[in-house]
């Protein structure tokens, strides 16, 4: 098969197509961290995020964050069509800045939680959960 | 769906001065995310509860905003710092404007 000058160029157009797309999908994820975080910069780390390697229904997937210090903490599902998920504020009495829910996944994809720490600094965690059956309706 | 929403509410009823006890909340609410559709292929309408608190004697403990992605009958559990006797009051808001209350009372000492 002899490619042409224009299937090479249509080949091209297709492939950066494809590399684009997944910005695409995590464009309103990116947005919601903006939001939270007012566009300052998020560090890796001082966020336990515990959620399940494996989830066989995305309608209940069990997840658990804590962040030592944190004041208020996001969880952001990167992959869903609406990303937020949570956002835990906590009190002058909150005993320990941890909680646990069961949230929902579309399918496959990174679960984001973001710390706001008590001197304005940011910190954030990353688990990739793998969905047998997206818990969307779709 | 303003009525049948239970909230279900394990908190210890006693506690030492000060302790940091743990607190598990479920709410029965069907959480419709606004994503799925009915037979007809239209979109089911959004129906949530968009906000949970949990105050100790009027002092907040966590308060909790919640979106479409949070599950069918919503559980939470977190740790409170019990400082005196009090009441634990928690408090659900559903997308409708209706509110569902429930009351603990921990006894110190």
């Amino acid at each position: 098969m002899d490619f042409t000058r224009r299937d090479t160029l249509a080949l091209g157009a297709g492939a950066v197509a494809l590399t684009v797309l997944p910005f695409r999908v995590n464009a309103a994820g990116e947005d919601a961290i903006a939001a939270f975080t007012g566009g300052a910069e998020v560090a890796e780390g001082g966020v336990n995020l515990d959620a399940p390697e494996i989830a066989e229904n995305g309608n209940t997937v069990p997840i658990g964050v804590s962040a030592e210090g944190a004041t208020a903490i996001m969880l952001l599902a990167m992959g869903n069509p609406t990303p937020g998920v949570a956002t835990f504020n906590y009190g002058e009495l909150a005993g320990s800045t941890m909680a646990s829910t069961r949230i929902r996944l579309a399918g496959t994809q990174d679960v984001v939680a973001i710390a706001k720490m008590a001197d304005g600094s940011f910190a954030k965690a990353t688990k990739n959960v793998k969905v047998t059956i997206g818990g969307c309706g779709g | 769906m303003a009525d049948g929403a239970k909230p279900r509410v394990k908190a210890p009823k006693s506690a030492s001065a000060g302790e940091v006890v743990t607190i598990k909340t479920l709410i029965s609410h069907k959480m419709e995310s606004g994503q799925r559709k009915n037979k007809d292929g239209s979109v089911i309408p959004r129906s949530i509860i968009n906000r949970f608190t949990c105050e100790f004697n009027g002092t907040s403990v966590i308060d909790v905003k919640m979106e479409p992605a949070i599950s069918t009958n919503p559980y939470f559990e977190f740790e409170a710092k019990i400082p005196e006797s009090g009441d634990l009051k928690f408090t659900w808001y559903d997308d409708d404007g209706s509110v569902y209350e429930d009351v603990k009372t921990v006894q110190v000492g």
